[in-house]
């Protein structure tokens, strides 16, 4: 027997009251070493920064281990690890800022290897279903150029998925439009 | 190696969902989707051990009584018609989903949300801050006590009004399961208005955002209850066997 899928609906402008938290934007707990802080800013098609937009993070931790119900590759020595951030863009200058370990690689299809990347939702008003990208690292450059996911996308907007190191972590801009719209994914 | 066998019942792949499963992103008569929408082609993803797991919040965030029960958050009762909102979480297999979080947010029986930039000039009412979270039994049913939300006012169109609706945010099992949703009352003569319902163009996939009125659940004297059942995606290949 098989049904259909419930259809999705926009998160509107409201989503805080319901989805917001303390802790929220962590994926690990703050005060682990090695820890990074990967920030951004969502733009519409105007360029207008996207002051109601939610971004959710999934990712493995540095050794390949996953925080879901089965616990893939075996419990984190991670203090805190959940995988897993959520914030929005409500805040100060309307970017989005989480603070996780970066990733490590995994195994992809066909006995390929995947580079660190961390899977990324995007949810806002005036979207009717989320948009799904996937953030990795500018300084993993041979880990990208064997990626599989990433050699499946056109050359010229690879660039759109490559977050750049700052002080302290990474920046990941997200353009839903424009001469930069950044990769988004059919799952 | 890490991460390298898939564990217990996971599936190692989710079906693709038929276009039109869900509404599209550029959708004219939601005049905010115009700037907000990808104009390039999606990209395909394989469904890699990122997306075939995700996140378990239930252990993250404990859930308390008052966090099922919207109308206990404060000192007093909130106004408006109590009900009791429950249902259960499946995969398209009909397979029930168990301890994974149900979150829901709403107005108030004015139709007003208790958040900063809700500027509509209803009532705020100070014993209802409209947010609720619970994690799915092993029947993957969740159960919810609330007040029924108002309709509003919003500014898409010159008098246009959202019927009324509960937000619901389902994280399922995995990440590509992820679904937010808005769950509607059957009968309420705005939804055959509303572009945001309407979007969903399939009669049926807007059936299946309609709750049920139901008689039996209800508690005399007390509460009308309401159904809602929903359906995230479903496993295309068979699970494997226990790995270990």
């Amino acid at each position: 027997m098989s049904f259909p899928t419930t259809p999705s609906q926009t998160v509107g402008p409201f989503f805080a009251i319901g989805l917001l938290w303390k802790g929220g934007p962590l994926a690990v707990s703050e005060d682990v070493p090695g820890a990074v802080r990967i920030q951004g800013t969502v733009y519409d098609g105007a360029g207008t920064p996207m002051i109601d937009a939610l971004i959710e993070t999934w990712q493995a931790d540095p050794e390949g281990r996953l925080a879901d119900l089965h616990g893939h590759g075996g419990p984190s020595e991670l203090a805190g690890f959940r995988g897993f951030a959520r914030c929005g863009c409500e805040e100060g200058d309307g970017s989005f800022e989480i603070r996780t370990a970066k990733p490590g690689a995994l195994p992809g299809p066909d006995g390929s290897r995947q580079a660190p990347h961390i899977d990324v939702s995007v949810f806002a008003r005036g979207m009717l279903h989320r948009c799904v990208t996937r953030i990795y690292f500018a300084d993993e450059h041979a880990a990208n150029a064997s990626d599989p996911v990433l050699r499946s996308v056109p050359a010229e907007r690879r660039h759109t998925l490559l977050a750049a190191p700052t002080d302290g972590g990474y920046r990941f801009d997200i353009h839903l439009q424009g001469l930069n719209e950044t990769v988004f994914f059919a799952l | 190696m890490a991460s390298d066998e898939v564990l217990g019942d996971t599936p190692t792949s989710y079906g693709r969902e038929p276009a039109g499963t869900h509404p599209p992103l550029d959708y004219p008569p939601y005049k905010s989707t115009a700037l907000r929408h990808p104009k390039q082609p999606l990209v395909y993803l394989p469904h890699t051990i990122t997306e075939i797991t995700g996140p378990q919040l239930s252990a993250e965030r404990p859930i308390d009584e008052p966090d099922q029960d919207l109308t206990r958050q404060h000192e007093g009762e909130p106004l408006g018609e109590r009900i009791i909102l429950s249902g259960r979480v499946l995969d398209t297999e009909g397979k029930p989903l168990r301890d994974t979080l149900v979150e829901i947010w709403q107005a108030n029986a004015a139709g007003r949300y208790a958040h900063r930039t809700d500027r509509w000039p209803a009532p705020l009412d100070p014993n209802f801050s409209g947010a609720g979270r619970c994690v799915t039994d092993e029947e993957g049913r969740y159960r919810f006590t609330t007040i029924k939300p108002g309709a509003y006012p919003w500014g898409n169109a010159e008098n246009a009004w959202r019927p009324a609706h509960i937000h619901f945010s389902l994280l399922g099992r995995a990440f590509v399961q992820r679904l937010v949703t808005q769950m509607y009352f059957r009968g309420d003569g705005l939804l055959e208005l509303d572009p945001i319902f309407n979007s969903a163009a399939d009669p049926k996939a807007r059936e299946r955002m309609l709750s049920r009125l139901s008689p039996e659940r209800s508690r005399a004297y007390w509460a009308l209850a309401y159904e809602f059942d929903i359906y995230l995606r479903g496993p295309r290949a068979t699970p494997l066997q226990e790995a270990h």
